[in-house]
């Protein structure tokens, strides 16, 4: 098939029809708002804890469960999940330290993604489905799907919203945070059990190997441009809806996966906050070094 | 109101230290000293109640220890914060207020009046709205102090504070202690390697080394003779200018190290 400059761009762009098919994917949009929301949120404690390569290593056991979940004919969703969890709970209750921590994901995250290759080998049903699960397939939500991912995404709002405050104490203060009387491993465990669920749902979106324009990129950006604690998250959950809305919006026309315009989108976001947030911090840099002669 | 009797703390074979008999008063600066490894932070664990003693009984405020006390105010060793931690200076001390409290970081008027106090007493107005991760060690010392200093403790509780400050900030952020001290007639226990920056606050010392310990003011313990005695071989106290050098104590670590 040979194609010439105009086809290709339109293959990328294409808006004509635009308003039936946006009539069709409805669900989708609503499934990536929530989404947004979703991964907005854990991201600023995604971030705070420096946890990024541990959203990594989960969703590769998470796409090793989606992918057994495929082979074995049951619902994706519950499969991604139960693998998530697995992961999180294992990086969570072994990697307490950042250095286990790292290690521990670094042994997972191989071995997850060669069960998924294994089990999506020895599938034989429609290879869209396979491929789907590691670059996204939100256009095809179904009902029932929508709604799993609706009770989850709840769930994980809700319990971020319920800890907010004891989390980011023991976030960012964990000592002292013991010493006022905080469960402070409790609240990790927690944590971790959210973010599990929330890369579950995310995977359904942008895929395994894109979950990071989620999870991570929204909340690098907020908080390149503000430190202020309520701020930060809504910036970020205003720049993950963007992101995954826009994206959809923008795939319908195309005939492409929606993942490489989340993960654009998302991308440019967090240049652009780099950019403004690189012409404000000097300031203070130079002024604590007035003030502070080492 | 801080009473030990017969305490003894170790873990598995090891017993780090054994039949401590210590009262605190209010309004008393006691120094915790001693090398590495002795049981200075474990001591601190045992006060706020994230450890237990192996055997003996303490007691705070006539009750026992129990985690989360909020009579008690914990500033730990200074570790800076880095990039990456969505939250200004004010919002530290808030947490000292209400971070166990479950729910979204709002804060209420009255609570924020209170954090502008802290933070004025702290001399930490002008870098308030600051990422904490901006500030110097220095600065991020002080907000904690105000940040432990919100409930108005009985006890203070400092492990290493000081640690990689300068000098001017060294005696700046341990006048902040003091000064609370004093006013709120707070006990304060203060676990450090270099007793120097709180020489002329300190009331006592608890010298640990060995599975070991002495008590006394500064004059009766920081002496050649009973240091020689707790290491169990011969260290010299040296005293210059109103600073106090512990030289011999163990030829490879604490060779010239202040006390």
């Amino acid at each position: 098939m040979l194609h010439t400059g105009d086809d290709w761009w339109s293959h990328i762009f294409d808006f004509s029809n635009y308003g039936e098919l946006l009539a069709l994917v409805h669900n989708s949009i609503l499934a990536g708002a929530i989404l947004g929301v979703v991964g907005g949120l854990i991201g600023v404690f995604v971030m705070t804890r420096d946890m990024a390569f541990a959203v990594h290593g989960i969703s590769e056991l998470s796409f090793a469960g989606a992918s057994a979940a495929l082979l074995l004919g049951v619902n994706v969703v519950a499969g991604s999940v139960a693998g998530s969890l697995i992961a999180a709970l294992l990086i969570g209750i072994l990697g307490a330290r950042a250095r286990d921590r790292n290690s521990i994901i670094a042994v997972l995250m191989p071995f997850g993604l060669g069960l998924g290759i294994l089990f999506l080998a020895l599938y034989t049903g429609r290879s869209a489905n396979k491929f789907g699960l590691l670059t996204g397939q939100i256009v095809a939500v179904d009902d029932p799907q929508l709604l799993a991912l609706l009770v989850i995404s709840v769930v994980v709002i809700a319990g971020l919203l319920l800890m907010w405050r004891p989390l980011t104490f023991a976030s960012v203060d964990p000592d002292v945070a013991a010493a006022r009387g905080l469960p402070v491993t409790g609240i990790s465990i927690a944590f971790m059990v959210l973010l599990g669920l929330a890369v579950a749902i995310s995977i359904q979106v942008v895929g395994a190997l894109l979950v990071l324009s989620l999870l991570v990129t929204p909340a690098a950006a907020a908080m390149r441009v503000t430190a202020s604690p309520l701020l930060t998250p809504l910036l970020s959950v205003a720049f993950a809806v963007a992101s995954v809305v826009g994206g959809i919006m923008l795939a319908l026309g195309g005939g492409l996966p929606i993942s490489p315009y989340v993960t654009t989108i998302s991308f440019l976001i967090y240049v652009v906050c780099r950019i403004v947030g690189a012409r404000r911090t000097p300031g203070r840099a130079k002024a604590a070094a007035v003030e502070s002669p080492a | 109101m801080l009473r030990l009797h017969n305490a003894a703390l170790g873990f598995g074979d090891r017993q780090l230290w054994s039949g401590l008999d210590l009262d605190v008063a209010p309004g008393e600066f006691l120094a915790v000293l001693g090398p590495n490894g002795t049981g200075k932070t474990s001591l601190l664990k045992t006060i706020l109640g994230e450890q237990r003693l192996t055997s003996g009984t303490i007691e705070f405020l006539g009750g026992p220890v129990r985690n989360g006390n909020r009579r008690i105010g914990y500033i730990p060793q200074q570790k800076l914060i880095d990039g990456g931690t969505p939250l200004r200076a004010r919002d530290l001390v808030a947490l000292g207020i209400n971070g166990q409290r479950w729910g979204l970081p709002l804060s209420s008027k009255a609570e924020r009046v209170r954090v502008d106090e802290l933070l004025e007493a702290v001399g930490a107005t002008s870098y308030a709205n600051a990422p904490i991760a901006t500030l110097s060690g220095g600065e991020q010392q002080r907000v904690r102090v105000g940040q432990s200093i919100a409930a108005d403790p009985a006890l203070l509780l400092c492990d290493e504070p000081l640690l990689s400050l300068d000098l001017a900030h060294q005696r700046a952020v341990s006048e902040l202690i003091d000064s609370q001290r004093a006013r709120s007639n707070a006990a304060v226990v203060f676990v450090t390697h270099d007793v120097n920056p709180i020489l002329g606050m300190v009331d006592r010392v608890l010298y640990l080394a060995r599975g070991s310990f002495r008590i006394g003011t500064p004059d009766e313990v920081l002496t050649s003779e009973v240091l020689s005695d707790l290491y169990g071989t011969p260290v010299d106290v040296f005293r210059s200018r109103g600073r106090i050098v512990v030289v011999g104590s163990d030829e490879h670590d604490h060779h010239d190290e202040a006390a």
